[in-house]
């Protein structure tokens, strides 16, 4: 039996399409008011999982209780309770911002004077109060899903599920639509997000679960996860495509950890020694090599010690992409 | 609390017939008054004349060609209208804007959707009926105040189409199915159900294929009580038929419809 505070407790949760397995079995318990995120490229089962959550899509196996009932017998008491905002936008182009709450408020058998009332305060959130009268269909892709926020929070849900909120958007509109959430998020809103956007995730998440291959890699707080995955700072440099290999191979010197792992380590490496290399781990991406270091000026005085120049070089912090990097070998957004 | 739900999804199409309802009634006023005025009445007088004195009016029943044809116009002007509203609307709403999915989200079931879509086919199907009827009195083509019995069977003859024809749309990913149900599946109705001739005037071994169309069933029931040569048995018998189907219908929306919104 779960904690009270739970809201949606999973175990084993499954999702077959024939014999393609989205969902591979997972846990997760998600707690009231807090902001949960799923990362994870597209494919590693995300937006099963929210659909599963959604009560649209009945699970092929394990358990799942949301707000303490079951999905598949209590759809229509949960859905209720739930605010969607869909991956792609499911507003009638054809009615008026105001006539798409007034339909959506109708869904969940609201009576008018409190849609309308919703509807004005709602609006007025997301910054549409002015186009209020306006037919939906011209409006941008930001106020679009700015207004299918709104729409998604008419009946006053208790948890609200965005399913990948920014995919499409133009960076503005992205940051206007993050606004919103952080906003809401302060009210105490419970979130629940999947997002293939690192920095979408780390400006809202309080706690993530990496999602690859159906699976979960790693969960916890972003600043936890890249605390126990990855490095202080990540030192990205470029050479010339020609010599780019070369160079890879020889600044597998630096990284002894890398050489660890792929089962070459000089006997009597210890984590001493591990420590005190210039770098800790080292990525080697098409385009760029990845130094994984507790200080990027320090390991690049290296890199220049072996006579390498690199044609840029970058020092960073370490952010969810190399979390995910390293969890899974393969990028975000590919 | 399902008869309730499935009431939202049928106030949802309300909301959205109220930008196109005046256009929807001029179509449905002149749809009848031109087939009337060219057919009944233009191709309507030859039929007539020719018939006078031999085996015209008497395989019609005795009566005008108008008189004839309009009960007939009534129930396939039922099964257009259902097709119609049972297949773009339906692809639409599931595939284009995807209006479906967002009233899945609510409370309501794949079950309430279906159910509130078809309540609005039934709906347009009555305001269409009523108005036909009424073209047909103020053409003189009414015999029997049997006639008002013929509006709830256009309507059950129209819902014998669109539960069905719904059912069958929202399994749908291409709208290209529909150019095929139209040009194999209802135009052949529209001409060969006994609409415009009697079916005793096709070849003997089509007939029977003829006499079990829905169309036919809803052409012969509306005729007969637009006649007033409508027996209970026979009406019973017609009613029976499309009833079932209806039901087949609204059985197979219910698997299609859940398959379709609970991926």
């Amino acid at each position: 039996m779960p904690a009270p505070d739970v809201l949606i407790h999973a175990r084993g949760l499954a999702k077959k399409f024939g014999d393609a397995v989205a969902v591979a079995g997972i846990d997760f318990d998600l707690r009231r008011g807090e902001a949960f995120g799923f990362l994870g490229p597209n494919g590693a089962g995300k937006s099963s999982t929210m659909r599963m959550i959604g009560c649209v899509s009945p699970p092929s196996g394990g358990e799942l209780s949301i707000l303490g009932l079951d999905p598949v017998a209590d759809g229509p008491a949960i859905r209720a309770r739930l605010g969607v905002v869909p991956q792609e936008d499911t507003l009638d182009v054809e009615l008026t911002v105001r006539e798409n709450l007034l339909i959506y408020g109708r869904y969940f058998g609201l009576p008018r004077d409190v849609i309308a009332e919703r509807t004005a305060r709602l609006l007025e959130f997301v910054q549409l109060a002015d186009r209020a009268g306006d037919q939906v269909e011209p409006l941008s892709g930001g106020m679009k899903r700015r207004l299918t926020i709104a729409r998604s929070l008419i009946n006053d849900p208790e948890i609200l599920l965005l399913d990948e909120p920014t995919t499409g958007l133009d960076p503005q509109a992205r940051h206007a639509v993050w606004d919103r959430l952080y906003r809401l998020k302060q009210r105490g809103v419970t979130l629940v997000l999947t997002t293939h956007y690192m920095d979408e995730a780390e400006q809202l998440c309080d706690r993530l679960m990496v999602m690859d291959r159906g699976m979960i890699a790693a969960e916890g707080s972003p600043r936890e996860l890249i605390e126990r995955y990855s490095t202080p700072e990540v030192l990205e440099l470029r050479f010339d495509p020609a010599e780019h290999q070369q160079a890879a191979e020889k600044l597998a010197e630096l990284a002894p950890q890398r050489a660890a792992e792929m089962g070459s380590s000089p006997p009597g490496l210890g984590p001493a020694q591990l420590a005190d290399a210039p770098a800790e781990r080292m990525e080697v991406l098409a385009d760029r090599v990845l130094l994984y270091t507790q200080n990027g000026d320090t390991a690049l005085a290296a890199v220049r010690g072996l006579g390498l120049e690199p044609l840029t070089s970058l020092v960073r912090r370490s952010t969810l992409e190399d979390v995910f990097l390293r969890l899974t070998g393969r990028r975000l957004e590919d | 609390m399902s008869r309730a739900l499935a009431i939202r999804e049928f106030r949802f199409w309300l909301t959205n017939y109220r930008r196109t309802w005046r256009g929807s009634i001029y179509s449905s006023v002149l749809n009848p008054v031109l087939y009337l005025g060219a057919m009944g009445l233009g191709l309507g007088a030859l039929v007539d004349r020719h018939g006078a004195g031999g085996l015209g009016t008497r395989s019609l029943g005795g009566v005008s060609y108008l008189v004839f044809l309009a009960p007939g116009l009534l129930a396939a002007g039922a099964m257009q209208t259902a097709m119609g509203e049972s297949t773009y609307p339906v692809l639409g709403s599931v595939k284009w804007l995807k209006t479906y999915q967002a009233a899945a989200a609510t409370p309501l079931r794949p079950a309430d959707i279906f159910h509130g879509h078809l309540l609005f086919t039934v709906m347009r199907l009555a305001m269409n009926s009523v108005i036909f009827v009424a073209v047909m009195a103020a053409f003189g083509a009414v015999r029997s105040p049997g006639v008002l019995a013929a509006v709830p069977v256009a309507v059950l003859t129209g819902l014998a189409f669109a539960a069905p024809v719904e059912a069958y749309a929202v399994s749908r990913t291409k709208d290209q199915s529909f150019a095929m149900l139209f040009r194999f599946g209802m135009i052949p109705l529209f001409l060969f159900s006994g609409t415009f001739f009697p079916v005793s005037q096709l070849p003997g071994w089509v007939r029977p294929a003829a006499y079990a169309t829905p169309l036919w069933q809803g052409v012969a029931l509306c005729r007969s009580l637009s006649l007033g040569t409508a027996t209970l048995g026979g009406a019973l018998l017609h009613v029976t038929y499309l009833i079932l189907l209806a039901a087949a219908g609204i059985a197979a929306g219910h698997r299609t419809y859940r398959r379709r919104l609970y991926v």
